[in-house]
């Protein structure tokens, strides 16, 4: 029915707006080089060392999930469409589906995967055995 | 939209001027692209100007000050000031950039930010490609502008824009998921992908009563209506969740070291993202283009269309070889003066009003609440989404495929037929 070439003329189209900004900004804007025009800004302090840090885990954890579940949102797209004539059936099947996953959230959960920064509770806990 | 532009061609253009009716399909469609894209570029531009401006003057509204109020009549030309200002701002890149990568990154934010515009329908019949697969494309070009921002956050050799990066990542790539899955609520519901077709089936009811939205409808897309606007706050940095630009302690976040028209870029495509966010909303959960007093000007069964009026307007036969025939451009033009070419443009327009106008709503109640939350942690930001919002979501799917295959149940529906 529809061919995707559009899409990418489209695309072109869109892409050559901020192209062409660029150019008319490159034309009309300023250019200078001082000692401090290089460096990056981190509030007035001069900058030591690279920015090229290593980031905590939890990152890489949130990018891990969104990887198991999107790619379960992926297979309910295909099921939520045909959710009407796939009936019972279906409806059974991806009970099952979203139960796995579910079970895998609630074993990360456990697990504390989920869990970012200080922990609350176990702190608060440890603070009243001390007080009593 | 292609299937218009065939008929223009083959049946309007061809009886107008031959020669150019006989252009290849495909040339005549590339020009229609290409002058369709204008529109949708300028319309965001517009957004984003007018609401540079508008959460400007709403802030200074909730904050009991002026907002920008000098240049031009209540300060309305102040974003055309700002946007001639940073044209001619100097474009610096820091010593220690990624020189491809910064330079591609707003570029890749802001392609990202205009690709769902292609899908997202305006009214019932201005959509510029009403796609089978509508909601899935504009989820999936919605995470584009995830590389972007990574890029932008990591390109530049600065700890603030790595930062804030690396929070945009992981709370764009978390949300992604619970908003996925609200909007799956729909589909499940509506039993189709298609965003026009999604919000046609919320008319009737005085235009107003059937929306997904309202608990008589489903209770389930009640619930993901209201957790699809905070996926989206999450997902276009916005407060509460706007901890990746955190002025107060990251500077700018990922766009720190941005400057001039590349700053810009960013900004443009913040305040468009926002705009998709909200007319999705608008289009799943709100009736889209309904709204009450619209079935008024709906067109009767069998009344004829616009491209039957033109249709019938450019017959006058004409010798062959004739380059360009007047009488034919004279009765497409006469169309312009019947009734019948209005009607059906004022039901498109006033579709059009509705949707917008209750984007911009949403919109509203965006800025709105910048002024009225704290900003939240990190770790609350995933927390939410990941302990809260994508166990609901996951409930609110299953609740909705329920609903469709074991009832048809609609509260609304049953009692209107009670009382009968």
């Amino acid at each position: 029915m529809q061919t995707v070439w559009p899409l990418f003329v489209y695309l072109a189209a869109a892409a050559a707006v901020p192209a062409g900004m660029i150019m008319v900004s490159f034309v009309l804007g300023a250019r200078h080089s001082d000692r401090a025009t290089g460096e990056p800004y981190e509030s007035g302090i001069v900058s030591t060392g690279s920015a090229r840090l290593r980031f905590p885990i939890h990152f890489y954890l949130v990018a891990m999930f969104f990887v198991i579940f999107d790619l379960e949102a992926v297979f309910l797209f295909a099921w939520a469409v045909a959710v009407r004539e796939l009936g019972w059936a279906g409806f059974a099947e991806a009970l099952v589906f979203i139960g796995v996953l579910v079970a895998a959230l609630a074993y990360l959960w456990r697990l504390g995967a989920l869990d970012w920064g200080p922990k609350p509770f176990a702190r608060l806990s440890h603070s009243r055995h001390k007080d009593s | 939209m292609q299937e218009f532009v065939h008929f223009l061609q083959h049946d309007v253009l061809a009886r107008i001027s031959p020669p150019l009716g006989a252009l290849p399909d495909q040339i005549v469609l590339l020009g229609a692209i290409l002058v369709g894209a204008a529109p949708i570029v300028a319309f965001m531009a517009v957004i984003a100007m007018a609401w540079t401006y508008g959460e400007r003057r709403i802030a200074g509204f909730i904050q009991a000050r002026y907002g920008p109020n000098r240049v031009g009549p209540e300060g309305v030309l102040q974003p055309l000031a700002d946007g001639i200002k940073l044209l001619a701002k100097e474009d610096i890149a820091p010593a220690g950039a990624d020189r491809p990568l910064y330079e591609l990154a707003p570029l890749l934010v802001f392609v990202g930010a205009l690709l769902p515009f292609v899908a997202l329908p305006f009214s019932e019949k201005w959509v510029i490609s009403s796609m089978a697969a509508g909601v899935f494309y504009v989820l999936a070009f919605e995470a584009i502008e995830v590389i972007g921002i990574i890029m932008a956050g990591w390109a530049p050799n600065s700890k603030w824009s790595l930062y804030g990066g690396m929070r945009l990542a992981a709370q764009m790539v978390a949300y992604e998921i619970p908003m996925g899955l609200c909007l799956l609520t729909v589909v499940a519901l509506a039993g189709t992908l298609n965003l026009g077709q999604i919000c046609q089936m919320q008319g009737g009811a005085f235009g107003v009563g059937n929306w997904m939205v309202w608990p008589w409808v489903s209770p389930f897309a009640t619930l993901a209506f209201f957790m699809f606007f905070v996926g989206g706050l999450a997902a276009t940095k916005r407060a509460p969740f706007d901890l990746p630009e955190a002025e107060s302690e990251l500077v700018a976040g990922f766009h720190t070291e941005y400057s001039g028209i590349r700053f810009a870029f960013f900004f443009m495509a913040e305040y468009a993202a926002m705009y998709v966010v909200c007319a999705v909303a608008t289009v799943c959960f709100l009736g889209g283009w309904h709204g009450p007093f619209r079935e008024w000007l709906a067109p009767a069964a069998g009344a004829p269309t616009i491209s039957d009026l033109l249709g019938k307007a450019v017959q006058v036969k004409t010798a062959d070889g004739a380059w360009f025939v007047w009488a034919n451009l004279w009765g497409a033009l006469s169309v312009l003066g019947k009734w019948a070419f209005w009607k059906p443009m004022l039901y498109e327009l006033l579709g059009a009003f509705y949707l917008i106008a209750k984007s911009f709503f949403l919109l509203f109640v965006m800025v709105w609440m910048r002024w009225t939350l704290p900003r939240i942690r990190i770790d609350q930001v995933i927390y939410m989404c990941l302990k809260v919002l994508l166990p609901f979501s996951l409930l609110c799917v299953l609740g909705a495929a329920a609903q469709t295959v074991f009832t048809d149940w609609n509260l609304l529906h049953w009692l209107l037929s009670a009382g009968k």
